[in-house]
Protein backbone atom coordinates (compact mmCIF):
# COMPACT_ATOMS: atom_id res chain seq x y z
CA UNK A 1 0.00 0.00 0.00
CA UNK A 2 1.13 3.51 -0.77
CA UNK A 3 2.26 5.98 1.83
CA UNK A 4 1.70 9.61 0.88
CA UNK A 5 4.67 11.14 2.68
CA UNK A 6 7.12 8.40 3.49
CA UNK A 7 9.67 10.91 4.79
CA UNK A 8 7.51 12.05 7.69
CA UNK A 9 5.18 9.10 8.12
CA UNK A 10 8.02 6.57 8.44
CA UNK A 11 10.61 8.83 10.04
CA UNK A 12 12.97 7.52 12.67
CA UNK A 13 11.43 8.55 15.98
CA UNK A 14 14.54 10.29 17.29
CA UNK A 15 14.67 12.41 14.13
CA UNK A 16 10.96 13.14 14.56
CA UNK A 17 11.62 14.33 18.11
CA UNK A 18 14.17 16.84 16.86
CA UNK A 19 11.68 18.21 14.37
CA UNK A 20 8.93 18.33 17.00
CA UNK A 21 11.25 20.13 19.41
CA UNK A 22 12.15 22.77 16.87
CA UNK A 23 8.54 23.21 15.74
CA UNK A 24 7.28 23.51 19.32
CA UNK A 25 9.98 26.09 20.10
CA UNK A 26 8.89 28.19 17.14
CA UNK A 27 5.18 27.79 17.98
CA UNK A 28 5.63 28.97 21.56
CA UNK A 29 7.65 31.92 20.37
CA UNK A 30 4.97 32.77 17.86
CA UNK A 31 2.08 32.66 20.32
CA UNK A 32 4.09 34.56 22.92
CA UNK A 33 4.66 37.46 20.59
CA UNK A 34 1.43 37.36 18.55
CA UNK A 35 -1.37 36.22 20.87
CA UNK A 36 -1.82 38.46 23.92
CA UNK A 37 -4.01 35.80 25.54
CA UNK A 38 -1.19 33.26 25.41
CA UNK A 39 1.44 35.82 26.41
CA UNK A 40 -0.51 36.54 29.60
CA UNK A 41 -1.01 32.84 30.25
CA UNK A 42 2.69 32.12 29.84
CA UNK A 43 3.69 35.12 31.92
CA UNK A 44 1.32 34.08 34.67
CA UNK A 45 3.06 30.70 34.69
CA UNK A 46 6.38 32.52 34.91
CA UNK A 47 7.39 31.41 31.43
CA UNK A 48 9.07 33.38 28.68
CA UNK A 49 9.26 32.84 24.92
CA UNK A 50 12.49 30.85 25.26
CA UNK A 51 11.04 28.21 27.61
CA UNK A 52 11.17 25.38 25.05
CA UNK A 53 14.47 23.69 24.36
CA UNK A 54 13.12 20.26 23.57
CA UNK A 55 9.73 18.70 23.10
CA UNK A 56 9.90 17.49 26.73
CA UNK A 57 9.51 21.09 27.87
CA UNK A 58 5.91 20.91 26.66
CA UNK A 59 4.97 19.73 30.15
CA UNK A 60 5.79 23.16 31.54
CA UNK A 61 3.23 24.85 29.30
CA UNK A 62 -0.30 25.77 30.37
CA UNK A 63 -3.33 23.98 28.89
CA UNK A 64 -5.86 25.46 26.50
CA UNK A 65 -9.57 24.60 26.67
CA UNK A 66 -12.66 25.23 24.60
CA UNK A 67 -13.54 27.94 27.11
CA UNK A 68 -10.40 29.86 26.15
CA UNK A 69 -11.65 29.90 22.56
CA UNK A 70 -15.06 31.06 23.69
CA UNK A 71 -13.64 33.78 25.93
CA UNK A 72 -11.72 35.17 22.98
CA UNK A 73 -14.57 34.77 20.46
CA UNK A 74 -14.33 35.16 17.58
CA UNK A 75 -10.71 35.84 16.56
CA UNK A 76 -8.94 36.58 19.84
CA UNK A 77 -6.55 33.63 19.68
CA UNK A 78 -5.51 34.04 16.07
CA UNK A 79 -1.76 34.49 15.73
CA UNK A 80 -1.77 36.32 12.40
CA UNK A 81 -3.47 39.47 11.11
CA UNK A 82 -6.85 38.75 9.50
CA UNK A 83 -5.34 39.65 6.13
CA UNK A 84 -3.41 36.37 6.36
CA UNK A 85 -6.53 34.30 7.10
CA UNK A 86 -8.02 32.72 4.00
CA UNK A 87 -10.65 30.47 5.57
CA UNK A 88 -12.92 30.40 8.62
CA UNK A 89 -14.78 27.44 10.02
CA UNK A 90 -16.93 27.25 13.14
CA UNK A 91 -18.59 24.70 15.33
CA UNK A 92 -21.76 25.28 17.31
CA UNK A 93 -21.17 26.65 20.79
CA UNK A 94 -22.86 25.96 24.09
CA UNK A 95 -23.98 29.47 24.84
CA UNK A 96 -24.85 30.46 21.32
CA UNK A 97 -21.24 31.36 20.66
CA UNK A 98 -19.47 29.18 18.17
CA UNK A 99 -15.85 28.06 18.34
CA UNK A 100 -14.21 29.81 15.41
CA UNK A 101 -11.10 28.53 13.68
CA UNK A 102 -9.06 30.36 11.05
CA UNK A 103 -6.61 29.05 8.46
CA UNK A 104 -3.79 30.80 6.63
CA UNK A 105 -2.93 29.69 3.11
CA UNK A 106 -0.20 27.49 4.61
CA UNK A 107 -2.66 26.00 7.08
CA UNK A 108 -5.01 25.02 4.25
CA UNK A 109 -2.03 23.46 2.54
CA UNK A 110 -1.07 21.54 5.73
CA UNK A 111 -4.66 20.39 6.03
CA UNK A 112 -4.65 19.13 2.43
CA UNK A 113 -1.36 17.33 3.16
CA UNK A 114 -2.63 15.50 6.24
CA UNK A 115 -5.87 14.64 4.47
CA UNK A 116 -3.85 13.31 1.53
CA UNK A 117 -2.04 11.07 4.02
CA UNK A 118 -5.38 10.00 5.48
CA UNK A 119 -6.91 9.09 2.14
CA UNK A 120 -3.76 7.35 0.94
CA UNK A 121 -3.54 5.26 4.10
CA UNK A 122 -7.20 4.34 3.57
CA UNK A 123 -6.13 2.96 0.22
CA UNK A 124 -7.38 5.73 -2.07
CA UNK A 125 -5.45 7.16 -5.00
CA UNK A 126 -5.66 9.18 -8.20
CA UNK A 127 -7.91 6.66 -9.93
CA UNK A 128 -10.58 6.82 -7.25
CA UNK A 129 -13.91 8.57 -7.22
CA UNK A 130 -14.39 9.97 -3.73
CA UNK A 131 -17.95 10.81 -2.77
CA UNK A 132 -17.80 13.31 0.07
CA UNK A 133 -21.06 12.88 1.98
CA UNK A 134 -19.88 14.91 4.97
CA UNK A 135 -21.57 18.27 5.29
CA UNK A 136 -19.87 21.14 3.49
CA UNK A 137 -19.96 24.57 5.09
CA UNK A 138 -18.82 25.77 8.47
CA UNK A 139 -18.33 22.14 9.54
CA UNK A 140 -14.80 21.05 8.63
CA UNK A 141 -15.74 17.53 7.46
CA UNK A 142 -16.77 18.24 3.89
CA UNK A 143 -14.04 20.64 2.81
CA UNK A 144 -11.34 18.71 4.67
CA UNK A 145 -12.04 15.53 2.70
CA UNK A 146 -12.51 17.60 -0.44
CA UNK A 147 -9.05 19.21 -0.37
CA UNK A 148 -7.37 15.93 0.55
CA UNK A 149 -9.14 14.16 -2.30
CA UNK A 150 -8.01 16.77 -4.82
CA UNK A 151 -4.48 16.68 -3.45
CA UNK A 152 -4.10 12.97 -4.17
CA UNK A 153 -5.57 13.52 -7.62
CA UNK A 154 -8.78 11.58 -7.09
CA UNK A 155 -12.06 12.65 -8.68
CA UNK A 156 -13.94 14.32 -5.87
CA UNK A 157 -17.75 14.29 -5.84
CA UNK A 158 -18.77 17.08 -3.42
CA UNK A 159 -22.32 15.92 -2.83
CA UNK A 160 -22.31 17.00 0.87
CA UNK A 161 -24.57 15.40 3.49
CA UNK A 162 -28.15 14.21 3.22
CA UNK A 163 -30.41 13.51 0.23
CA UNK A 164 -29.89 9.78 0.29
CA UNK A 165 -31.63 9.25 -3.03
CA UNK A 166 -29.14 11.46 -4.84
CA UNK A 167 -26.24 9.85 -2.95
CA UNK A 168 -27.26 6.47 -4.32
CA UNK A 169 -27.80 7.76 -7.83
CA UNK A 170 -24.36 9.38 -7.99
CA UNK A 171 -22.75 6.37 -6.37
CA UNK A 172 -24.09 4.16 -9.14
CA UNK A 173 -23.87 6.53 -12.12
CA UNK A 174 -20.41 7.95 -11.36
CA UNK A 175 -18.97 4.68 -10.12
CA UNK A 176 -17.98 5.96 -6.68
CA UNK A 177 -15.14 3.89 -5.21
CA UNK A 178 -14.59 5.71 -1.91
CA UNK A 179 -17.34 7.02 0.34
CA UNK A 180 -16.67 9.52 3.12
CA UNK A 181 -19.35 10.13 5.74
CA UNK A 182 -20.25 9.37 9.35
CA UNK A 183 -20.29 5.64 10.16
CA UNK A 184 -23.97 5.76 11.09
CA UNK A 185 -24.80 7.31 7.73
CA UNK A 186 -22.76 4.57 6.03
CA UNK A 187 -25.04 1.99 7.62
CA UNK A 188 -28.05 4.02 6.64
CA UNK A 189 -26.80 4.09 3.05
CA UNK A 190 -26.23 0.33 3.14
CA UNK A 191 -29.87 -0.20 4.00
CA UNK A 192 -31.05 2.35 1.48
CA UNK A 193 -29.13 0.46 -1.22
CA UNK A 194 -31.01 -2.70 -0.32
CA UNK A 195 -34.36 -0.97 0.00
CA UNK A 196 -33.97 0.66 -3.41
CA UNK A 197 -33.29 -2.67 -5.03
CA UNK A 198 -29.81 -1.64 -6.13
CA UNK A 199 -27.56 -4.60 -6.73
CA UNK A 200 -24.21 -4.40 -4.98
CA UNK A 201 -22.65 -5.50 -8.27
CA UNK A 202 -23.78 -2.24 -9.86
CA UNK A 203 -21.63 -0.32 -7.39
CA UNK A 204 -17.87 0.05 -7.46
CA UNK A 205 -17.43 0.99 -3.80
CA UNK A 206 -14.32 -0.50 -2.27
CA UNK A 207 -13.50 1.64 0.74
CA UNK A 208 -14.95 4.15 3.14
CA UNK A 209 -13.45 6.76 5.45
CA UNK A 210 -15.65 7.28 8.45
CA UNK A 211 -15.40 9.62 11.41
CA UNK A 212 -16.90 12.62 13.25
CA UNK A 213 -18.67 10.35 15.73
CA UNK A 214 -17.81 7.36 17.92
CA UNK A 215 -18.38 3.89 16.50
CA UNK A 216 -17.64 0.36 17.53
CA UNK A 217 -15.81 -2.58 16.04
CA UNK A 218 -19.21 -4.22 15.62
CA UNK A 219 -20.40 -1.29 13.55
CA UNK A 220 -17.26 -1.60 11.47
CA UNK A 221 -17.97 -5.27 10.84
CA UNK A 222 -21.53 -4.50 9.87
CA UNK A 223 -20.50 -1.71 7.48
CA UNK A 224 -17.81 -3.86 5.90
CA UNK A 225 -20.18 -6.78 5.41
CA UNK A 226 -23.16 -4.82 4.18
CA UNK A 227 -21.27 -2.49 1.84
CA UNK A 228 -18.49 -4.98 1.04
CA UNK A 229 -15.82 -2.32 1.60
CA UNK A 230 -12.90 -1.67 3.88
CA UNK A 231 -14.05 0.73 6.60
CA UNK A 232 -11.33 3.11 7.79
CA UNK A 233 -11.63 5.18 10.97
CA UNK A 234 -10.51 8.80 10.77
CA UNK A 235 -10.23 11.35 13.55
CA UNK A 236 -10.05 15.09 13.82
CA UNK A 237 -11.42 18.16 15.49
CA UNK A 238 -11.85 21.59 14.05
CA UNK A 239 -9.83 23.31 16.78
CA UNK A 240 -6.76 21.33 15.76
CA UNK A 241 -7.38 21.39 11.98
CA UNK A 242 -10.48 19.32 11.21
CA UNK A 243 -10.32 15.77 9.84
CA UNK A 244 -6.75 14.69 9.17
CA UNK A 245 -5.44 14.72 12.73
CA UNK A 246 -5.24 10.92 12.75
CA UNK A 247 -6.36 8.00 10.63
CA UNK A 248 -6.13 4.26 10.37
CA UNK A 249 -3.97 2.43 7.87
CA UNK A 250 -4.82 -0.85 6.17
CA UNK A 251 -3.86 -2.75 9.35
CA UNK A 252 -6.81 -1.11 11.19
CA UNK A 253 -4.91 -1.33 14.46
CA UNK A 254 -5.12 2.20 15.76
CA UNK A 255 -5.13 5.64 14.16
CA UNK A 256 -1.77 7.13 13.16
CA UNK A 257 -1.49 10.68 14.46
CA UNK A 258 0.21 13.16 12.14
CA UNK A 259 2.49 14.09 14.99
CA UNK A 260 4.90 16.11 12.90
CA UNK A 261 2.00 18.63 12.92
CA UNK A 262 -0.03 17.76 16.00
CA UNK A 263 1.83 16.68 19.12
CA UNK A 264 -0.25 14.36 21.31
CA UNK A 265 -0.13 13.79 25.07
CA UNK A 266 -2.31 11.72 27.37
CA UNK A 267 -3.16 13.33 30.71
CA UNK A 268 -5.17 12.50 33.77
CA UNK A 269 -8.21 14.81 33.40
CA UNK A 270 -8.31 15.34 37.18
CA UNK A 271 -4.68 15.92 38.12
CA UNK A 272 -3.63 17.14 34.64
CA UNK A 273 -0.45 15.08 34.98
CA UNK A 274 0.94 13.38 31.88
CA UNK A 275 0.31 9.65 32.16
CA UNK A 276 2.78 6.83 31.46
CA UNK A 277 2.87 5.44 27.94
CA UNK A 278 -0.06 3.14 27.20
CA UNK A 279 -2.38 4.58 29.90
CA UNK A 280 -5.91 5.62 29.07
CA UNK A 281 -6.50 9.30 29.65
CA UNK A 282 -7.52 12.56 28.03
CA UNK A 283 -5.99 13.33 24.68
CA UNK A 284 -4.23 16.70 24.46
CA UNK A 285 -2.88 18.23 21.25
CA UNK A 286 -0.38 20.96 20.56
CA UNK A 287 -0.35 22.21 17.00
CA UNK A 288 3.30 22.71 16.07
CA UNK A 289 3.01 23.98 12.50
CA UNK A 290 -0.23 25.91 12.42
CA UNK A 291 -0.09 29.65 11.73
CA UNK A 292 -3.64 30.95 11.99
CA UNK A 293 -4.73 29.39 15.24
CA UNK A 294 -1.86 27.62 17.00
CA UNK A 295 -3.07 25.89 20.15
CA UNK A 296 -0.89 24.87 23.07
CA UNK A 297 -1.87 21.70 24.92
CA UNK A 298 -5.48 21.82 23.80
CA UNK A 299 -7.66 19.52 25.89
CA UNK A 300 -9.82 17.48 23.50
CA UNK A 301 -11.82 15.80 26.30
CA UNK A 302 -11.60 12.59 24.27
CA UNK A 303 -10.38 9.57 26.22
CA UNK A 304 -7.94 7.21 24.52
CA UNK A 305 -4.40 5.82 24.77
CA UNK A 306 -1.30 5.98 22.64
CA UNK A 307 0.78 3.18 21.17
CA UNK A 308 4.33 4.10 20.10
CA UNK A 309 5.32 0.71 18.66
CA UNK A 310 6.09 0.50 14.95
CA UNK A 311 3.12 -0.49 12.82
CA UNK A 312 3.16 -3.36 10.32
CA UNK A 313 2.35 -0.82 7.61
CA UNK A 314 5.79 0.74 8.06
CA UNK A 315 4.64 4.02 9.55
CA UNK A 316 6.39 5.10 12.73
CA UNK A 317 3.75 7.69 13.65
CA UNK A 318 2.21 7.02 17.05
CA UNK A 319 -1.19 5.34 17.01
CA UNK A 320 -4.21 6.25 19.14
CA UNK A 321 -6.99 3.86 20.01
CA UNK A 322 -10.53 4.54 18.91
CA UNK A 323 -11.82 7.12 21.37
CA UNK A 324 -13.16 5.36 24.43
CA UNK A 325 -15.39 8.14 25.68
CA UNK A 326 -15.29 11.71 26.88
CA UNK A 327 -14.06 13.39 30.04
CA UNK A 328 -16.93 15.88 29.80
CA UNK A 329 -20.63 15.52 29.05
CA UNK A 330 -20.46 16.30 25.34
CA UNK A 331 -22.62 14.14 23.10
CA UNK A 332 -22.00 13.56 19.43
CA UNK A 333 -25.30 13.30 17.58
CA UNK A 334 -25.15 12.58 13.86
CA UNK A 335 -21.68 14.12 13.86
CA UNK A 336 -22.87 17.29 15.62
CA UNK A 337 -21.38 18.14 19.00
CA UNK A 338 -23.96 18.78 21.66
CA UNK A 339 -23.55 19.79 25.29
CA UNK A 340 -26.52 19.38 27.67
CA UNK A 341 -25.86 22.96 28.79
CA UNK A 342 -26.92 24.17 25.32
CA UNK A 343 -30.32 22.61 25.88
CA UNK A 344 -30.50 24.05 29.37
CA UNK A 345 -29.88 27.54 28.01
CA UNK A 346 -32.87 27.21 25.67
CA UNK A 347 -35.09 25.93 28.50
CA UNK A 348 -34.07 28.71 30.87
CA UNK A 349 -35.04 31.27 28.24
CA UNK A 350 -38.61 29.92 28.17
CA UNK A 351 -40.52 30.95 31.28
CA UNK A 352 -43.25 28.31 30.83
CA UNK A 353 -40.88 25.44 31.36
CA UNK A 354 -38.95 24.40 34.40
CA UNK A 355 -35.40 23.35 33.60
CA UNK A 356 -36.03 19.80 34.73
CA UNK A 357 -35.16 17.75 31.73
CA UNK A 358 -33.78 14.48 30.54
CA UNK A 359 -32.04 13.81 27.25
CA UNK A 360 -32.49 10.36 25.75
CA UNK A 361 -30.26 9.38 22.86
CA UNK A 362 -30.82 6.28 20.81
CA UNK A 363 -29.84 4.88 17.49
CA UNK A 364 -32.80 3.78 15.38
CA UNK A 365 -32.20 2.35 11.91
CA UNK A 366 -28.59 3.47 12.27
CA UNK A 367 -29.49 7.11 12.76
CA UNK A 368 -29.08 8.91 16.04
CA UNK A 369 -32.33 10.15 17.48
CA UNK A 370 -32.53 12.50 20.39
CA UNK A 371 -35.48 13.11 22.64
CA UNK A 372 -35.85 15.80 25.24
CA UNK A 373 -38.26 15.17 28.07
CA UNK A 374 -39.38 18.26 29.94
CA UNK A 375 -41.77 18.65 32.78
CA UNK A 376 -44.90 20.68 32.25
CA UNK A 377 -45.12 23.33 34.89
CA UNK A 378 -48.44 23.34 36.70
CA UNK A 379 -48.53 27.11 36.53
CA UNK A 380 -48.49 26.92 32.77
CA UNK A 381 -50.76 23.93 32.32
CA UNK A 382 -54.13 25.32 31.33
CA UNK A 383 -56.20 22.46 30.02
CA UNK A 384 -55.87 23.15 26.29
CA UNK A 385 -54.27 20.60 23.97
CA UNK A 386 -53.44 23.28 21.42
CA UNK A 387 -51.63 25.33 24.03
CA UNK A 388 -49.44 22.41 25.03
CA UNK A 389 -48.73 21.54 21.43
CA UNK A 390 -47.78 25.13 20.66
CA UNK A 391 -45.43 25.10 23.59
CA UNK A 392 -43.84 21.88 22.41
CA UNK A 393 -43.46 23.13 18.84
CA UNK A 394 -41.98 26.39 19.99
CA UNK A 395 -39.48 24.56 22.15
CA UNK A 396 -38.57 22.27 19.25
CA UNK A 397 -37.99 25.27 16.99
CA UNK A 398 -35.89 27.07 19.60
CA UNK A 399 -33.77 23.97 20.13
CA UNK A 400 -33.21 23.43 16.44
CA UNK A 401 -32.15 27.06 16.03
CA UNK A 402 -29.79 26.86 18.97
CA UNK A 403 -28.09 23.52 18.40
CA UNK A 404 -28.68 22.74 14.74
CA UNK A 405 -30.31 19.39 15.44
CA UNK A 406 -33.92 18.38 15.33
CA UNK A 407 -34.82 17.20 18.80
CA UNK A 408 -38.08 15.49 19.61
CA UNK A 409 -39.68 17.14 22.61
CA UNK A 410 -41.89 15.12 24.93
CA UNK A 411 -43.84 16.79 27.70
CA UNK A 412 -43.89 14.74 30.86
CA UNK A 413 -45.66 14.98 34.19
CA UNK A 414 -44.14 17.11 36.91
CA UNK A 415 -41.63 15.60 39.30
CA UNK A 416 -41.19 12.52 37.11
CA UNK A 417 -37.62 13.43 36.25
CA UNK A 418 -35.30 12.26 38.90
CA UNK A 419 -33.76 14.95 41.11
CA UNK A 420 -30.49 14.20 42.69
CA UNK A 421 -27.90 16.00 44.71
CA UNK A 422 -25.16 17.48 42.60
CA UNK A 423 -24.84 16.10 39.13
CA UNK A 424 -28.15 14.64 38.08
CA UNK A 425 -28.50 11.99 35.44
CA UNK A 426 -29.69 14.25 32.69
CA UNK A 427 -28.47 12.17 29.79
CA UNK A 428 -29.42 8.61 28.98
CA UNK A 429 -27.42 7.38 26.02
CA UNK A 430 -28.76 4.06 24.81
CA UNK A 431 -26.36 3.83 21.89
CA UNK A 432 -23.82 1.08 22.19
CA UNK A 433 -20.27 2.16 21.48
CA UNK B 1 -74.01 28.17 36.79
CA UNK B 2 -70.24 27.91 36.35
CA UNK B 3 -68.99 24.47 37.27
CA UNK B 4 -65.47 23.75 38.49
CA UNK B 5 -63.79 21.05 36.46
CA UNK B 6 -60.44 19.42 37.20
CA UNK B 7 -57.96 19.15 34.34
CA UNK B 8 -55.04 16.79 34.79
CA UNK B 9 -52.00 16.55 32.54
CA UNK B 10 -51.13 12.93 31.85
CA UNK B 11 -48.41 11.24 29.90
CA UNK B 12 -49.82 8.82 27.39
CA UNK B 13 -48.75 5.65 29.11
CA UNK B 14 -50.55 2.81 30.73
CA UNK B 15 -51.60 3.08 34.34
CA UNK B 16 -51.74 6.88 34.50
CA UNK B 17 -55.53 7.19 34.38
CA UNK B 18 -55.87 4.41 36.93
CA UNK B 19 -53.39 6.29 39.12
CA UNK B 20 -55.56 9.40 39.15
CA UNK B 21 -58.73 7.47 39.93
CA UNK B 22 -57.10 5.38 42.65
CA UNK B 23 -55.84 8.52 44.35
CA UNK B 24 -59.40 9.88 44.36
CA UNK B 25 -60.89 6.54 45.39
CA UNK B 26 -58.80 6.48 48.56
CA UNK B 27 -60.55 9.67 49.67
CA UNK B 28 -63.99 8.42 48.55
CA UNK B 29 -64.51 11.06 45.89
CA UNK B 30 -67.43 10.81 43.50
CA UNK B 31 -66.82 11.10 39.77
CA UNK B 32 -69.72 12.87 38.08
CA UNK B 33 -68.29 12.99 34.58
CA UNK B 34 -65.00 12.24 32.90
CA UNK B 35 -63.43 12.75 29.51
CA UNK B 36 -59.94 12.27 28.09
CA UNK B 37 -58.45 14.25 25.21
CA UNK B 38 -55.33 12.60 23.93
CA UNK B 39 -52.47 13.14 21.52
CA UNK B 40 -49.76 10.62 20.71
CA UNK B 41 -47.60 11.74 23.63
CA UNK B 42 -49.86 13.14 26.27
CA UNK B 43 -53.46 13.57 27.25
CA UNK B 44 -55.63 15.84 29.31
CA UNK B 45 -58.06 14.24 31.70
CA UNK B 46 -61.11 16.34 32.50
CA UNK B 47 -63.13 15.44 35.53
CA UNK B 48 -66.23 16.66 37.27
CA UNK B 49 -66.18 15.61 40.91
CA UNK B 50 -68.36 16.27 43.94
CA UNK B 51 -65.66 18.27 45.76
CA UNK B 52 -63.32 19.85 43.22
CA UNK B 53 -61.05 21.74 45.62
CA UNK B 54 -60.50 18.73 47.87
CA UNK B 55 -59.92 16.46 44.88
CA UNK B 56 -57.45 18.97 43.47
CA UNK B 57 -55.48 18.89 46.71
CA UNK B 58 -55.46 15.09 46.68
CA UNK B 59 -54.08 15.00 43.14
CA UNK B 60 -51.61 17.80 43.77
CA UNK B 61 -50.21 15.89 46.70
CA UNK B 62 -49.76 12.94 44.37
CA UNK B 63 -47.67 15.23 42.15
CA UNK B 64 -50.11 15.46 39.26
CA UNK B 65 -50.24 18.65 37.23
CA UNK B 66 -53.81 19.67 37.96
CA UNK B 67 -55.81 22.80 37.43
CA UNK B 68 -59.37 23.89 38.08
CA UNK B 69 -61.10 25.12 34.95
CA UNK B 70 -64.57 26.50 34.42
CA UNK B 71 -67.21 24.77 32.34
CA UNK B 72 -70.96 24.98 31.98
CA UNK B 73 -73.54 22.16 31.85
CA UNK B 74 -76.82 22.20 30.00
CA UNK B 75 -79.53 19.54 30.08
CA UNK B 76 -81.56 18.74 26.95
CA UNK B 77 -83.59 15.76 25.65
CA UNK B 78 -81.20 13.17 24.22
CA UNK B 79 -81.94 14.02 20.59
CA UNK B 80 -79.23 15.02 18.16
CA UNK B 81 -81.21 18.07 17.09
CA UNK B 82 -81.16 19.33 20.68
CA UNK B 83 -77.35 19.09 20.90
CA UNK B 84 -77.11 20.72 17.47
CA UNK B 85 -79.43 23.48 18.62
CA UNK B 86 -77.26 24.27 21.62
CA UNK B 87 -74.14 24.52 19.46
CA UNK B 88 -75.87 26.59 16.81
CA UNK B 89 -77.21 29.11 19.31
CA UNK B 90 -73.62 29.62 20.47
CA UNK B 91 -72.04 29.81 17.05
CA UNK B 92 -74.69 32.28 15.89
CA UNK B 93 -73.27 34.71 18.42
CA UNK B 94 -69.69 33.78 17.56
CA UNK B 95 -69.09 32.05 20.83
CA UNK B 96 -66.68 29.24 20.08
CA UNK B 97 -66.68 25.92 21.86
CA UNK B 98 -63.18 24.93 23.02
CA UNK B 99 -64.32 21.40 23.78
CA UNK B 100 -67.43 19.54 24.82
CA UNK B 101 -68.43 16.14 26.14
CA UNK B 102 -71.76 14.71 27.13
CA UNK B 103 -73.48 11.82 28.80
CA UNK B 104 -77.12 10.83 28.96
CA UNK B 105 -79.45 9.08 31.30
CA UNK B 106 -83.24 8.60 31.36
CA UNK B 107 -83.84 10.32 28.03
CA UNK B 108 -81.87 13.41 29.05
CA UNK B 109 -78.44 14.49 27.82
CA UNK B 110 -76.12 16.54 29.94
CA UNK B 111 -73.75 18.54 27.78
CA UNK B 112 -70.58 19.94 29.27
CA UNK B 113 -69.13 22.91 27.41
CA UNK B 114 -66.00 25.00 27.59
CA UNK B 115 -66.62 28.17 25.62
CA UNK B 116 -64.52 31.13 24.61
CA UNK B 117 -66.80 33.16 26.87
CA UNK B 118 -68.64 31.01 29.39
CA UNK B 119 -70.66 33.87 30.91
CA UNK B 120 -71.96 35.04 27.57
CA UNK B 121 -72.75 31.41 26.69
CA UNK B 122 -74.84 31.05 29.85
CA UNK B 123 -76.83 34.16 28.95
CA UNK B 124 -77.45 32.94 25.41
CA UNK B 125 -78.51 29.45 26.47
CA UNK B 126 -80.77 30.82 29.19
CA UNK B 127 -82.44 33.25 26.80
CA UNK B 128 -83.10 30.26 24.52
CA UNK B 129 -84.99 28.64 27.39
CA UNK B 130 -82.44 25.88 28.00
CA UNK B 131 -81.94 24.28 31.37
CA UNK B 132 -78.53 25.02 32.87
CA UNK B 133 -77.19 22.95 35.72
CA UNK B 134 -74.96 23.90 38.60
CA UNK B 135 -72.54 21.65 40.46
CA UNK B 136 -75.14 20.79 43.08
CA UNK B 137 -77.58 19.67 40.36
CA UNK B 138 -75.00 17.22 39.05
CA UNK B 139 -74.29 15.83 42.50
CA UNK B 140 -77.99 15.16 43.08
CA UNK B 141 -78.44 13.28 39.83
Amino acid sequence: MDIWNRHFECMDRSDLRKIQSERLRRTVERVYFNVPYYRHKLQEAGLGPEVVESIDDIRKLPFTTKNDLRDTYPFGMFAVPMSEIVRLHASSGTTGKATVVGYTRNDVSTWSEVMARTLTSAGAGRNDFIQVAYGYGLFTGGLGLHYGGEKIGASVIPVSGGNTHRQLQLMRDFGTTVIACTPSYALYLAEAIQDNGISRDDLKLRCGVFGAEPWTENMRKEIEEKLRIKAIDIFGLSEIIGPGVASECQEQEGLHINEDHFFPEIIDPETLEVLPEGSVGELVFTTITKEGLPLIRYRTRDLTRLNYSKCKCGRTLVRMDKCLGRSDDMLIIRGVNLFPSQIETVLLAMSEIKPHYRIIVDRLNNLDVIELQVEVDEVFFQDKISQLQNLRNRLQDNLENAVGLSIKVTLVEPKTIERSEGKSKRVIDNRKF
Amino acid sequence: MIISQLSVFMENKSGRLAGVLEALAKENHRILALSVADTTDFGILRLLVSEPEKARTVLKNQLFSVNVTEVIAVMVPDQAKEYAGVLKSLSDLEISVEYTYAFSSGGKSIIILQCSDNKKAIDVLKSNGLELLCGEDLIRM
